[in-house]
């Protein structure tokens, strides 16, 4: 019986080395265009989808996520869940997402917000505020601003798990 | 060994053998659904778009995704056609190419989102496939139009 025991974890060997193929470990993927990182971040002053004013300066001291998305992008959805909970979570430690919808108009945009339950602002973004961030040219792109007002990463097919881990190490930094 | 074991190892094996299959097929799944609406020789690299573009029989290039990443950036002589994952997108692309010959050369191309997941180049290319026009081709951008056209250096307009 030990041997067919053997035999059954010999047969599944198969299992434990076929990871998807094709496909570069997330971190990997990260984009490298718009060197923007290390540099402050570009202030911007634009009503939300309330029509509350959001100047990017008024959040100095405070760790920003700023996240680039828009109602058709697929992946910017799957993520967006995740910034909800870092706000609830990390909120109350000098924490704020901003979220930048690069969409056309905002209708969808509002509905999308309500639906998603979003617990941070949202602005509508256009081409000036993306390419004051090097260039916002696919989705989502988010940024990491310190408490300074520097950009201190940028990611575009990043994991979440190491966005988070970023955050925490910005938010302890002080 | 006892028939008995070799029939438990047979089935362990097949399990496992099905198990890898499946999981392989699911890796793969986004690249298939992705080849199965464009098929490969309807597929062009950025590349070869650089080379038709510098060529004198330029081919129609439409940008059929988001209008704020087009202002951003876009191929020069590239025209902006609307966001195919929309009706109101579908409309536009098929007021633009109204009255074109069937066998004229379409380029079309988004870049707002990774390939596999993009929400516009598929139908787009399908409605022009439907429109009866026979030369389509989908520019190929794997990540986005920053990483495979921009970053590599290849011309880029701005505005709208």
């Amino acid at each position: 019986m030990r041997r067919v025991g053997w035999l059954l974890i010999l047969s599944l060997l198969p299992l434990l080395f076929s990871a998807p193929t094709g496909q570069l470990p997330l971190a990997a993927q990260t984009a490298t265009h718009g060197a923007v990182v290390g540099h402050s971040a570009a202030n911007f002053s634009r009503p939300d989808l309330s029509h509350r004013k959001i100047e990017l300066s008024s959040y100095r001291g405070k760790v920003v996520l700023l996240n680039f998305w828009a109602t058709w992008c697929e992946p910017c959805l799957t993520e967006m869940p995740t910034f909800v909970e870092w706000q609830k979570q990390y909120g109350s430690g000098n924490f704020q997402v901003i979220g930048i919808s690069m969409d056309d108009a905002a209708p969808e945009v509002i509905a999308t917000v309500s639906r998603l339950k979003l617990n941070y602002p949202v602005l509508m973004g256009d081409e000036y505020l993306g390419a004051a961030y090097g260039g916002v040219l696919g989705l989502p792109v988010t940024f990491l601003i310190d408490r300074d007002g520097k950009i201190q990463a940028r990611y575009q097919g990043a994991s979440l798990a190491r966005i988070n881990s970023d955050i925490q190490n910005l938010l302890q930094s002080h | 060994m006892s028939f008995r074991n070799l029939r438990i190892c047979f089935a362990a094996s097949l399990i496992a053998l099905c198990a890898t299959y499946a999981v392989n097929l699911q890796a793969q799944q986004a690249p298939a659904q992705t080849n199965a609406t464009i098929p490969p020789q309807a597929v062009l690299q950025p590349a070869e778009l650089v080379q038709m573009l510098d060529s004198s029989a330029k081919p129609l290039v439409l940008q059929t995704g988001s209008h704020v990443l087009f202002a951003e950036a876009h191929i020069p002589g590239a025209e902006y056609a609307g966001p195919a994952g929309t009706p109101a997108g579908i409309d536009a692309l098929r007021a633009r190419v109204n009255g074109l010959n069937k066998d004229s050369l379409i380029v079309i191309y988004c870049g707002c989102c990774p390939w596999t997941r993009c929400p516009n180049i598929r139908p787009a290319y399908e409605q022009l496939r439907s429109l009866g026009f026979t030369n389509v081709k989908a520019l190929y951008l794997a990540q986005n139009f920053g990483t495979d056209w921009v970053d590599k250096g290849y011309p880029v307009a701005k505005g709208r």
